[in-house]
C-alpha cells in the first residue's frame, strides 16, 4: 500500500500531502542507483588496485605499485597547467595539444568521409570504382602512413594530423554509404512525390535517414583517431601526450607513464561519450537504424 | 482527348528480372470521373499495387499510359498524392513537420507562410490530430500515423488521391473508425480517389465503383461494379440493407468463384514455394 502512495506522490508533486513522500522516494532511488550502478565498478577497481599493490610491493618488483605512482606523480596531478617552456608543460597542456591535432584531423575526416560516403552510397558507379580502393587502403595501419606523410608535408604537425585523418576516414565513409544505401524506399518515394530537389533531398531525407549509421561511423572514427594520435606523437615528438609517454620511458619515469595511460583512457572514453551524446541528440526519434 | 478526368489507357507491364520476364498487367483500361471514389480489389499478387504505382508515376508501364486532367503522367508529383499502407511518415519529423514538409514544398508559390501554417493545422484538424502536433511518429499509434499520412496527402491538394491499402495494417475497430472519417472527408471535399483494397466490406462501403481484377500473371480488369447506395452511408444501417448485401455478394462471387485460385493438393506439395501455396489455399 505504501509503495503505491509513494509512486502516486511522485507523479503528482502538486499534492502537498504527497510531497514529502515523493522526496523520500527520490532519496531511496538515488541510494538504489548508487548501490546498483556505482558500487560494482568502485568495488572491482578497488580490488584490482589492491592486487596490483600487493604484486608490485615486493623488493624485486619492476613496476611501481599504485600508491607509489600517486606519490611519484603528485606534482603532475595537482599542477596540470604549469608551463616551464619547451616540452616541459603540465599534463593538461599535453592532452590539449593532442586533442587539437585530433580535432583537426577528425573534422577533416568527417567532412571528407561523409561526402565520399554519400557519393559512394548514391552512385553505383562510384561505389564500383572506389570500394576496392577503400577496402585495400583501410587495412593499412595508421603508423604506416606517417613516413609517407612526413615526406609529403616536410613537417611533423601536419603529418600527425594527416595520420588522424586517414585513420578516421574509413569507418566514416563505409558507414555513411551503408546508411545511404539503406534509406527505405518509402522515404525516397515521399521525396519523389513531393519532387524534392537534390539539396532538399540531401538535408531533408538523406542525412536524417542515414544519421544513425553515420554516427556509428563517427564513433568508431573518433576512437581510432585517439588510438592513432598517441602512437603518431611518440614518433613526431613535441608537446602531446604520446611524446610525453615516450619521453617518460626514456627518462625511466614509469609512474609518469602509468598516469599518462590513465589520462589517455579517460579522455578516449569521454570522446566516445561525446560523439554518442551528439548522435543521440541528432537522431532523436529516428528508429530507422538504432 | 477523352472527357474523363483520369484515364488509364491500355497499360501493359512486364517486369524483367534477369532472364525471367513476368507479364504482370495486360491491357488495363479504366476511366475515372472527377470526384469518383474507385476501389481496386483482387487477390494478392494480381498487380493492383502496380496499377497504383503506375498512376503515381513511381514506375513506368511497358506500354500504354495514364492521362490525368489532360496531361500525361510521366513522373511522380504532388498532384497524385499517395497514402501508403505503412504510413511512410518521416520518423525524425513531428506530426506537424511531416505535413509541413509537403505543404511548404508544394504550395510555396500559392500561399504565404501564415496561410500555409493555417492550412497545415486545418488538414490535421480534419483527421482529428491537432492534439499531437509535436509528437513524433514513433510516439503515436498506427491509426494515428495513418491519419497523419492522409492529412499529408490531402494537404497537397492532389487532383487524385491514391490509397494503397490504407487501412490494411490496422485492427478492425480502428479501421472502421478511419473508414468513417474518410467517408466524412470525402463528402466534404469530393476528391477523386483510387484505393487499393482486399477488404470486400471496405470496398462496398466506400466506393462509387469497384474495379475487380483477374488473377495474375497477365492480370487485367475483370468486372466493374457500380455501387448505387445513397450517401452518407452508415455501416450499421447498411448491414441489413439487401442492396448492400447484394453488392457484397457480387464481389465475393467474382473473387471466390470466377477468380478462385484453383490448384490441387499434389501440385501444392510439388511446389517449392510453400508459403504462397498455403496462402492461396487459405484464400480459396
Amino acid at each position: 500500500m505504501s509503495t503505491s502512495t509513494l509512486t502516486s506522490g511522485l507523479r503528482f508533486p502538486g499534492h502537498s500531502l504527497m510531497h514529502a513522500a515523493g522526496r523520500a522516494e527520490a532519496a531511496t532511488r538515488t541510494l538504489r542507483f548508487a548501490l546498483d550502478r556505482v558500487l560494482p565498478p568502485v568495488l572491482i577497481t578497488a580490488v584490482l588496485l589492491g592486487i596490483w599493490e600487493l604484486l608490485c610491493s615486493g623488493d624485486g618488483a619492476v613496476l611501481p605499485p599504485p600508491t607509489q605512482v600517486v606519490s611519484d606523480t603528485w606534482e603532475l596531478i595537482v599542477n596540470p597547467f604549469y608551463d616551464y617552456g619547451g616540452n616541459d608543460v603540465g599534463m593538461a597542456w599535453q592532452i590539449l595539444a593532442s586533442l587539437e591535432r585530433v580535432a583537426y584531423g577528425y573534422v577533416l575526416a568527417v567532412i571528407a568521409g561523409v561526402s565520399l560516403g554519400v557519393l559512394v552510397g548514391q552512385s553505383t558507379w562510384a561505389m564500383r570504382g572506389l570500394d576496392p580502393l577503400f577496402q585495400v587502403l583501410r587495412t593499412v595501419p595508421p603508423l604506416a602512413w606517417l613516413p609517407i606523410s612526413l615526406a609529403g608535408f616536410q613537417d611533423s604537425n601536419p603529418s600527425a594530423i594527416f595520420v588522424i585523418f586517414i585513420t578516421a576516414i574509413w569507418p566514416i565513409i563505409i558507414n555513411t554509404s551503408v546508411g545511404i544505401r539503406n534509406i527505405p524506399e518509402d522515404y525516397r518515394n515521399v521525396a519523389r512525390v513531393l519532387r524534392l530537389n537534390g539539396a532538399e533531398y540531401f538535408h531533408r531525407i538523406m542525412l536524417p535517414a542515414a544519421a544513425p549509421y553515420i554516427f556509428s561511423g563517427l564513433r568508431i572514427g573518433v576512437g581510432l583517431s585517439w588510438l592513432a594520435i598517441v602512437a603518431a606523437e611518440m614518433l613526431i615528438g613535441g608537446v602531446g601526450i604520446g611524446f610525453f609517454i615516450w619521453d617518460a620511458w626514456n627518462a625511466s619515469l614509469i609512474s609518469d607513464i602509468i598516469l599518462a595511460l590513465v589520462y589517455v583512457g579517460i579522455v578516449g572514453f569521454m570522446l566516445d561519450r561525446l560523439v554518442v551524446f551528439i548522435g543521440n541528440r541528432v537522431t532523436r526519434g529516428n528508429e530507422a537504424g538504432s | 482527348m477523352s472527357a474523363h478526368y483520369l484515364t488509364i489507357e491500355n497499360i501493359d507491364m512486364t517486369f524483367n528480372s534477369g532472364k525471367v520476364a513476368s507479364h504482370v498487367l495486360d491491357k488495363v483500361n479504366l476511366r475515372v470521373d472527377k470526384g469518383e471514389y474507385i476501389s481496386i480489389i483482387g487477390h494478392s499478387g494480381c498487380g493492383k499495387s502496380t496499377v497504383l504505382n503506375i498512376v503515381a508515376g513511381l514506375i513506368s508501364p511497358t506500354s500504354g499510359g495514364v492521362i490525368l486532367d489532360g496531361s500525361e503522367v510521366s513522373k511522380p508529383g504532388p498532384d497524385r498524392a499517395l497514402v501508403f499502407q505503412n504510413h511512410s511518415l518521416l520518423p525524425w519529423l513531428t506530426v506537424y513537420e511531416n505535413v509541413a514538409l509537403a505543404v511548404n514544398k508544394t504550395l510555396r508559390k500559392t500561399m504565404k507562410a501564415s496561410e500555409r501554417h493555417d492550412w497545415i493545422l486545418h488538414n490535421l484538424a480534419m483527421v482529428n490530430m491537432t492534439h499531437a502536433l509535436d509528437k513524433r511518429p514513433a510516439e503515436i499509434s498506427g491509426g494515428m500515423k495513418q491519419r497523419v499520412g492522409i492529412a499529408r496527402a490531402l494537404a497537397m491538394q492532389p487532383k487524385v488521391l491514391l490509397l494503397d491499402e490504407p487501412f490494411g495494417a490496422l485492427d478492425a475497430l480502428t479501421r472502421a473508425h478511419l473508414q468513417d472519417e474518410v467517408m466524412r472527408i470525402q463528402a466534404e471535399l469530393h476528391n477523386t480517389v483510387l484505393m487499393i483494397t482486399h477488404d470486400v466490406d471496405e470496398a462496398v462501403l466506400l466506393s462509387d465503383r469497384i474495379v475487380m481484377m483477374t488473377n495474375g500473371p497477365s492480370a487485367t480488369i475483370g468486372e466493374v461494379l457500380s455501387i448505387d447506395l445513397p450517401r452518407p452511408r452508415d455501416r450499421i444501417a447498411l448491414a441489413d440493407d439487401p442492396r448492400y448485401n447484394h453488392y457484397r455478394q457480387e464481389v465475393l462471387r467474382f473473387l471466390y468463384e470466377k477468380q478462385r485460385k484453383l490448384e490441387n493438393l499434389s501440385e501444392h506439395r510439388a511446389k517449392k514455394d510453400e508459403g504462397t501455396a498455403s496462402e492461396k489455399a487459405r484464400a480459396s
